[in-house]
């Protein structure tokens, strides 16, 4: 069957881009799922040899003198710490996000894009550069321990950095853009002629939150959302500057099988697990936002 | 013309919590910026305004190079991306869909869906098998990387200005007897340079912040700024990191600045 | 009909902008709405009329003046703590929520038992007939859907006074003429107060038990729609409602002098001096006694009328609307020199704007 001349073009002028993405990018992901079924070398490295090996240390642990099977629990914990602080950030940044996206969609037109510039700024900075203002602010000897010391909340410095909270507090922080600018386009886009009528109609300013504004802008809710998670589930710089190495998420917990660990099967296959909790995320973000984008049609 | 007393749009508390999270996202910054002109040793202690530390960074030859790498990977990858990017561009628009666009659409924007991590993993198996298969190391990997990474930046505005673009003009163009190809030289490249200048700018800047992809992928003595500022990392920030990061955070600004310059005058 | 006071403004004005270049949207109006009357105001777009029903729904503050709600001052209660609703151009229906539960939003708003809601629903549903529409979501309505469910919508918690704003605006002619006898239709029903906004003055005509022209943020003149047709204040209210010929003159013993120089018996007018005459189109005729001359220019077919240009000896110009013959032929030449009369009692000395 001829392909119609339309399509053909289409794919011809794509091709280029896509041959570099499969070298670059998707190609690669390939050989990572086959590596998960290889038994590791002995100094980095696979040998050709099918086996389950790494997905079942993923879970499990064996004892190595009885041989007994136990749940891997330093990996669970991994893996738990990951999804907690990840859902936290998420939460974190949308509840200061959104009062900052209000705020900026409804700033005098003329005044908007400075206050969008401001937010686009972080946005685009080198993320690394973020980690490092942040880490600075949180040392003991940071501005927030002096400023906490100056106002005699506390006598002697809060040993911040190297904590979860010091992962959450860099992670909120440098992933807050990402959830700003797709609410800021949700209630850009919002009819506030709607707020007239729920007000016109006895609603609260809680019940006009609540009801109408909240509903309406689900879809860039979910979008800074899904922004905010998946990276922050991925997430290998920031915890291993404010972490300090002890308090590993899942992306440092893989590096380290590539470098120290030196099982590149079980590294493998920890990277394709994050692989599919991120697809699953992605693909139930797809269902919300088509679905509402349906409904609101 | 909305009235002070009563206004709709007010939320008990958002002004607040807005002007509070602007503050704190800028403290840190700022704060790193001003000790970048720190003239002590010491990162905590203010020792007078001084440019020493660009200076010491300034002659560091690591730095130097560091930063000559980074711009060429910057450079080339954005240019790659940018030109394949604006190819696809115009294969997946303002055209009747056709079999394998969504396809198309899937791999250009999967870098963004796939953490950044396992792409790192990944393209370190598959470098480390060509490297050692092929014997060449040089910066061909981290710029093949980058440049496939920045793809979907570059993409999304090319695609965005292709269809905002009024079809009419490419007709009028044929209809005063220019070829598909000088309709494409004449009109439709110089009406879509913003999108594409848009793209390559974003690509630059987003090359140029890579750090995880960039510390699996290049072989050793292939340090670009931000993983030589990884690597600087010990308890504390050195302040002539700070004087690098100052530095590439003016660079950032700037090419922002223009980007939202040139994509707003020309709409 | 009583006569009590649904709103009042008093005094009531709103300036955008401070000091020198504030616009005065609104220009210190007083005006007294009646319990179940249906309502209009009127007037060009920037007029005031839509900043005047914003300020009775309490989206908007006055500068300076009272609101008052059946005597009581509302002047500063916020919006939804008002028992006035509105009825928005746009209709601002909530895209997320069905016909149902739009009409639903203001009762549960004001904390009504579910059996309640459930049935002033239905009831809403079955007085906008929209009963088989009750679970669509707004976006699947065509305009004239829409604009019934934004109507019960806002009956739904039996308001003191029902805002209406420009809500036909949007619909097409046919649609729109049928709204209007359906919004008549439903306020007579009601028997809620109606407050309507709109530029058309055809639509205040056919609907109102009254109607306010507005002009410049003031109020121009209030009066049932005959008193506005037949005896505008003056030549803005004339000409902004209806066609009207402006005649010049001057006024002494009982009879205008024209610029033509002919003489125009006004028994009836008191004073002398400079004034204005308005003649509206359908009240002059051709007469061979007529006090005037003129010239007949060129003649138009509307159908049930004719319309003919004439001009006068001074060269100004005026419109005749003539009812059309059976045969559709008015029997008159263009060029031809006529004698015209203007109907007895339908001349209007206007004041000067």
């Amino acid at each position: 069957m001829a392909m119609p001349k339309h399509a053909r073009d289409g794919w011809l002028l794509s091709i280029p881009a896509l041959i570099l993405l499969a070298f670059g990018a998707a190609g690669p992901l390939l050989i990572v799922f086959i590596y998960a079924f290889l038994e590791p070398g002995d100094f980095s490295g696979v040998v050709w040899n099918f086996t389950t090996e790494a997905w079942f240390r993923v879970f499990f642990e064996r004892d190595i003198f009885d041989g007994t099977v136990s749940m891997a629990d330093a990996h669970l914990t991994i893996f738990w710490r990951s999804v907690k602080l990840s859902l936290l950030t998420t939460l974190i940044t949308f509840l200061i996000g959104f009062p900052m996206a209000w705020f900026i969609a409804t700033q005098p037109p003329n005044r908007r894009p400075a206050w969008l510039f401001l937010i686009t700024i972080p946005f685009w900075t080198n993320l690394l550069i973020r980690t490092f203002a942040i880490l600075e602010v949180l040392r003991n000897q940071g501005l927030l321990n002096s400023f906490l010391l100056w106002l005699g909340v506390i006598d002697q410095p809060l040993q911040i950095l190297y904590t979860d909270n010091a992962v959450l507090i860099g992670m909120a922080y440098v992933y807050l853009p990402l959830m700003v600018l797709p609410l800021f386009a949700a209630i850009d886009r919002f009819d506030f002629r709607l707020i007239e009528a729920s007000y016109d109609l006895y609603a609260s300013r809680w019940q006009v939150l609540r009801r109408i504004i909240l509903p309406i802008t689900r879809p860039g809710i979910v979008a800074g959302s899904i922004l905010v998670f998946v990276p922050s589930l991925g997430a290998y710089v920031t915890p291993r500057i404010l972490g300090g190495g002890k308090n590993m998420m899942v992306g440092n917990f893989i590096e380290l099988q590539f470098g120290q660990g030196r099982n590149w099967p079980l590294g493998a296959a920890l990277s394709m697990l994050l692989l599919v909790i991120v697809l699953v995320a992605l693909l139930a973000y797809v269902r919300v936002t088509s679905g509402s984008e349906r409904r609101d049609a | 013309m909305r009235d002070r007393k009563f206004s709709i749009t007010r939320m008990p508390g958002f002004a607040t919590v807005a002007i509070a999270a602007f503050v704190l996202l800028y403290v840190p910054i700022v704060t790193m910026v001003i000790y970048s002109f720190n003239a002590s040793d010491s990162v905590a202690l203010w020792g007078g305004f001084s440019l020493r530390w660009y200076a010491i960074a300034w002659e560091n030859e690591f730095v130097q190079q560091a930063t000559i790498r980074s711009l060429v990977i910057a450079v080339s990858a954005a240019l790659i991306a940018s030109v394949l990017a604006t190819l696809a561009a115009l294969g997946t628009t303002r055209r009747p869909s056709f079999k394998g666009q969504t396809l198309i659409y899937v791999m250009i924007n999967q870098p963004l869906m796939v953490p950044e991590i396992v792409t790192a993993v990944a393209l370190l198996i598959f470098f480390a098998g060509i490297k050692v298969a092929t014997g060449y190391t040089g910066l061909l990997y981290l710029i093949i990387a980058h440049a496939a990474f920045c793809v979907p930046f570059a993409y999304l505005p090319i695609r965005a200005r292709l269809e905002g673009m009024d079809l009419t003009l490419e007709r009028a163009a044929a209809d005063l007897y220019a070829t598909p190809f000088q309709t494409f030289r004449r009109v439709t490249l110089p009406l879509l340079a913003p999108g594409i200048a848009a793209g390559a700018m974003l690509s630059f800047v987003i090359s140029l912040d890579d750090v995880i992809i960039t510390e699996f992928v290049k072989s050793a003595g292939q340090d670009t700024l931000p993983t030589y500022m990884l690597g600087q990392l010990r308890r504390a920030v050195t302040p002539e990191v700070n004087a690098i990061s100052t530095a590439l955070l003016v660079l950032t600004v700037l090419l922002l600045t223009a980007f939202f310059l040139l994509t707003r005058k020309r709409d | 009909m009583t006569q009590e006071t649904a709103v009042e403004a008093i005094a009531a004005a709103r300036h955008y902008g401070t000091g020198s270049t504030a616009v005065k949207a609104l220009d210190e109006v007083s005006i007294s709405i009646r319990k179940g009357e249906f309502f209009t105001l009127l007037g060009p777009s920037g007029c005031g009329k839509t900043t005047l029903l914003r300020l009775i729904a309490g989206f908007e503050t006055p500068t300076s003046g009272q609101i008052l709600l059946s005597g009581k001052d509302i002047t500063h209660i916020p919006p939804n703590e008002r028992r006035v609703n509105t009825v928005f151009q746009s209709y601002a229906l909530f895209p997320h929520l069905t016909v149902a539960r739009n009409i639903a939003f203001g009762l549960e708003m004001l904390g009504r038992p579910n059996a309640e809601i459930d049935n002033r629903v239905k009831e809403m549903l079955a007085l906008v007939q929209m009963e088989q529409m009750a679970e669509r979501k707004p976006a699947m309505l065509s305009g004239g859907q829409q604009q019934r469910v934004a109507l019960a919508r806002a009956l739904a918690p039996a308001p003191e006074v029902l805002l209406l704003d420009e809500p036909l605006s949007a619909l097409d002619l046919k649609l729109r003429k049928e709204m209007q006898l359906e919004l008549k239709r439903l306020q007579t029903k009601t028997g809620i107060t109606f407050v309507f906004v709109t530029h058309d003055q055809e639509e205040a005509l056919t609907m109102s038990d009254r109607i306010g022209v507005m002009k410049s943020g003031k109020l121009l003149q209030v009066g049932g729609p005959r008193d506005i047709y037949n005896a505008p204040v003056n030549r803005f209210v004339a000409d902004f409602i209806g066609e009207t010929n402006f005649l010049k003159g001057q006024l002494a013993n009982g009879q205008v002098t024209l610029a033509t120089g002919e003489t125009l018996p006004l028994p009836d007018a008191t004073g002398s001096g400079e004034v204005t005459l308005a003649i509206r189109p359908e009240q002059i005729r051709i007469a061979p006694d007529g006090p005037i001359t003129a010239k007949l220019k060129q003649t138009v077919y509307f159908g049930t009328d004719t319309h003919c240009h004439l001009a006068l000896a001074d060269g100004s110009e005026i419109v005749a609307r003539l009812q059309s013959p059976p045969s559709g032929e008015t029997g008159l030449q263009e060029g031809e020199t006529l004698r015209i009369a203007p109907v007895q009692g339908a001349v209007q000395i206007l004041q000067e704007d």
